[in-house]
């Protein structure tokens, strides 16, 4: 029997603001322990919350980035449930009216594209985090509690593991690029949920789903998806029905494990939030914030291809990250050669970001001194051989690679007044290479280069010693 | 007339996380009925073509600029948590609790 799968996802971003999401509480990552809250964040009788305005704006950024339909009048309900990560016993969110609805991304999944429709976004605040001890106790730090978050919510359009990964791959670069979070699974400010039901191929009702929560990476979540597939294929066709629960992704078996069935919306009650009135979003200000959404990923991959002439795939490689295209666009703009400067980024920087496990905002070289070294490359002044010297000097060490050639020395020897009596020499103390040559031996002009490069210590411009010893040795 | 059975009245003490003896469940199985029905009347309005009313404040949009303030409040608002440690709120571990178990 055949079988088609339908995946949806639901992933939160935290929104990257300084203040929380209904208290001026400031948001910081590694802050002691309970000390970045007030009285908002507990609920406290009496208090009054009120909405960041950043919060919304970044909300709608996403919105705008992805072709969704943002309501003009929303408002905020509160979401119940009993934890001790949340002291006010209820979640403000948007359930009845959220932020925007009906957008779409396009994905490329084996060179075919497709749409993947987004149902629903919408903003609401994070829970505290619990620690859990092995004496039985668990410790909570509150300092999370009304952190910006915003869910994304995917129509059920996927049809296979590869298509969530793509669909995930591509929401995360077009929510780094309008800057609205820092989108790091790794930290925590990007969270994925997937559901996943299956069906006998020609069946129109979907199948039970089974959701799974907190899968910590891309790869996690197709290979979660795709064990599902499997495990429900095998509960179907023994006969057996998929129960509607929430499963978990066990790393090291590479299985999924019941965690529990699941709750239905209503036990959650939801209501309308009492404390904080229904707004209404004007055009005026959706048009304002329009204008200010930074160039797309897709915009940039285009200027890059077209009007730069790079490869396809290294601006892919540079798209990668917000940060490593911004690098590469002030790289240019500070006169960079853009073939050269891509060539750069996507090996030699690359290279030093992987080997010492850093990210590129974190290195001391800067796109100016990269597009200043690339600019000595290509006016002669220092070969290539020297710039991997000169660049690792400045990545590790933050040197002005201007000051650093002059100061060493370093720069190329391309004068032909001086090189010239040099190659005579050479070739003067070499019979027997005139003769390798004369005997058809190309290796011997290698030999030849490689003593002037000595003599020079490798300051000499390879392309012009070429050129004299082949002029010098063809006229012996 | 709405009918409030024992079931409800226990699937909502376990949302809430609250634990009842047997007579409890009834005495508050039949005054939850009684509460329901009381609230109830308000469906025989008829609110035919009347929009939905999610809040009676009528006001602008009030939202709130993007500015940090710090508050030293850490030890007042610890004061009314039973056990602590390290700064941290110690709680017994909670497990997720089925509801269908």
């Amino acid at each position: 029997m055949n079988f088609k799968s339908t995946i949806g996802l639901e992933v939160h971003f935290e929104l990257k603001t300084k203040s929380k999401i209904f208290s001026p509480s400031p948001v910081t990552y590694g802050a002691e322990a309970n000390t970045e809250t007030n009285v908002i964040d507990w609920a406290m009788p009496g208090v009054l919350p009120r909405l960041n305005k950043d919060v919304y704006r970044l909300g709608i950024m996403v919105a705008l980035a992805t072709h969704s339909h943002i309501l003009p009048v929303t408002h905020f309900d509160r979401k119940n449930y009993f934890y001790p990560d949340n002291p006010k016993a209820y979640q403000i969110t948007q359930f009845f009216q959220p932020l925007a609805r009906d957008g779409y991304i396009e994905v490329e999944v084996r060179g075919k594209k497709k749409r993947i429709g987004i149902h629903e976004m919408h903003i609401e605040e994070d829970a505290g985090k619990n620690t859990h001890g092995a004496n039985g106790y668990s410790y909570v730090d509150l300092n999370r509690q009304g952190v910006p978050l915003l869910e994304v919510v995917s129509e059920p359009d996927m049809e296979d593991p590869e298509e969530a990964y793509a669909y995930l791959t591509k929401l995360r670069q077009i929510v780094q690029f309008t800057g609205a979070s820092d989108v790091k699974m790794e930290e925590g400010s990007m969270r994925v949920d997937t559901n996943i039901s299956i069906r006998p191929a020609g069946q129109e009702k979907l199948g039970t789903k089974v959701e799974m929560k907190n899968l910590n990476s891309f790869d996690h979540v197709r290979r979660s998806l795709a064990y599902e597939e499997k495990r429900q294929q095998q509960v179907l066709l023994s006969g057996g029905r998929v129960q509607l629960s929430t499963r978990r992704f066990d790393e090291a078996t590479g299985k999924t494990v019941l965690e529990r069935v699941k709750e239905g919306d209503a036990d959650y009650r939801y209501f309308p939030e009492p404390d904080i009135a229904p707004y209404h979003i004007k055009q005026s200000w959706i048009d304002e914030i329009a204008e200010s959404l930074p160039e797309s990923p897709f915009e940039r991959r285009k200027r890059y291809v077209e009007e730069y002439g790079i490869k396809e795939y290294d601006a892919d490689v540079i798209l990668q990250t917000k940060e490593s295209s911004d690098f590469y666009d002030a790289a240019v703009e500070a006169g960079a050669d853009p073939t050269l400067a891509a060539n750069w980024l996507n090996t030699q920087v690359n290279g030093y970001l992987n080997e010492n496990q850093v990210g590129i905002v974190d290195i001391k070289l800067t796109p100016e001194h990269l597009a200043e070294m690339i600019k000595m490359i290509k006016d002669g002044t220092i070969s290539s051989k020297i710039a991997k010297k000169v660049f690792k000097e400045s990545i590790e060490n933050g040197t002005d690679p201007k000051k650093y050639v002059e100061d060493k020395g370093m720069v190329q020897l391309s004068d032909v007044s001086v090189l010239g009596p040099m190659v005579t020499k050479i070739v003067d103390d070499n019979p027997q290479s005139v003769e390798d040559f004369k005997n058809g031996k190309d290796r011997a002009i290698g030999f030849l280069v490689g003593q002037i490069m000595k003599q020079t210590r490798g300051k000499a411009n390879p392309k012009v010693v070429n050129q004299l010893l082949n002029k010098e040795l063809q006229s012996r | 007339m709405v009918k409030i059975t024992k079931d409800e009245i226990n699937h909502v003490a376990t949302l809430s996380r609250l634990e009842f003896g047997e007579d409890e469940i009834d005495k508050f199985t039949e005054q939850m009925g009684d509460i329901i029905n009381m609230a109830h009347q308000l469906a025989e309005v008829d609110t035919e073509g009347v929009p939905e009313t999610v809040q009676v404040v009528d006001r602008e949009t009030d939202f709130r600029e993007d500015k940090p303030e710090h508050w030293e409040s850490r030890a007042e608002l610890m004061k009314n948590v039973p056990e602590k440690a390290d700064g941290f709120i110690k709680v017994p571990v909670i497990i997720d609790k089925d509801d269908n178990e």
